[in-house]
């Protein structure tokens, strides 16, 4: 099986069951204050990472390249409240001009 | 309970949803698009958006594979931006009535948008609106990931029109409205973006802001990707949350 299958298979599987817990398994117990605190900050950590990593690696090195004039164009959209898709559309743009310029 | 869970039901529910699912439909498309881009194929991105049926996680562990990372991180990658539906899950609980099937189908429909929607105040939930909102938001979410599967094939080279560059930005608009607050819920538009989940009442003291659980993830992954294979260090960032751990001793 590849590997992009297993990725389906494990996450649609370990997600549910993260859903699921309270609903089937618990039954309305709340969880330790400790463990939510934790718990909410995993996303912030992780989705910074993914930008650090998405912006400056290429590979196991760190670069800079036409990726950072990119999120910091997207970085402006979003301070100024722009819609996801538009940030996307933006990044990608910036990008691929600075590309076109310099390569 | 049916008294308790509100006046609002399954119609509302669909009503309240229009604009975000509208919103969902648009992030859907970026995601096929990227997915394919990534190498994950034509089939895979919409059965993932079936089934596991979250923005973010999908698009880490799209970014991932892309990288050339392992399956097992890309999984665990997406798993851990899915920590939030343990505690998110646990709220909705006591209010979702019938059996194991029924519970498990509005399990699976709670994400971060429906759950807000169906949020009747002072810890409150209605399962009528839940169900609602989520199927409206899965059914957008999943035709988004075809058209922007179908639409990603025409497209070539995904590095020349600057999609590498998408992920990244994509994930900064995500984490933004989630540096806002460490004590209230924060929306994203689109399939989840995850976040400072519910304190319950009375409040325990705040955990430590967001913002420098981000800081410190971003400096782990930035400090491991010359010494470890990809997916790795967005894995190891996740203990940045560990923080979390601190002031609630």
């Amino acid at each position: 099986m590849s590997a992009v299958w297993i990725v389906v298979i494990v996450s649609g599987i370990g997600t549910l069951a993260l859903k699921a817990t309270g609903p089937v398994l618990l039954g309305g117990k709340p969880l330790p204050d400790r463990l939510t605190g934790v718990v909410g900050l995993l996303g912030p950590a992780l989705l910074a990472a993914l930008v650090a990593i998405g912006t400056f690696a290429d590979g196991q090195r760190l670069v800079l390249d036409g990726r950072v004039l990119g999120v910091g164009a997207a970085a402006v959209a979003i301070r100024f409240r722009a819609p996801v898709l538009l940030v996307v559309i933006i990044a990608a743009a910036v990008t691929a001009t600075a590309r076109a310029l310099t390569g | 309970m049916a008294e308790t869970s509100g006046d609002r039901g399954f119609r509302e529910g669909a009503v309240a949803v229009v604009p975000m699912a509208v919103a969902v439909f648009g992030f859907g498309l970026s995601y096929g698009v990227l997915a394919r881009a990534a190498g994950m194929g034509g089939v895979a991105p919409v059965v993932m958006s079936l089934t596991t049926f979250a923005g973010s996680a999908q698009f880490a562990a799209a970014s991932v594979l892309q990288a050339g990372g392992a399956a097992a991180t890309a999984a665990l990658s997406a798993l851990m931006l899915n920590a939030r539906y343990l505690p998110i899950g646990v709220t909705v609980a006591p209010w979702l009535e019938g059996g194991f099937w029924s519970r498990l189908l509005h399990a699976h429909l709670t994400v971060d948008e429906s759950w807000v929607i169906a949020a009747e105040g002072t810890g409150r939930w209605n399962p009528r609106v839940l169900l609602a909102a989520g199927m409206g938001l899965w059914i957008a979410w999943i035709l988004g990931t075809l058209g922007g599967v179908l639409f990603g094939n025409v497209i070539g080279d995904p590095t020349r029109l600057g999609l590498d560059a998408a992920f990244p930005a994509l994930f900064l608009a995500l984490l933004v409205p989630q540096l806002r607050s460490g004590e209230r819920v924060t929306m994203v538009a689109g399939g989840g973006g995850g976040g400072p989940v519910f304190l319950p009442p009375p409040p325990p003291p705040p955990p430590p802001p967001p913002a420098i659980a981000a800081l410190l993830g971003a400096a782990i992954a930035l400090a491991l990707t010359p010494f470890t294979p990809a997916g790795v260090p967005i894995v190891a960032a996740g203990a940045a949350c560990l923080i979390g751990l601190r002031r609630h001793g």
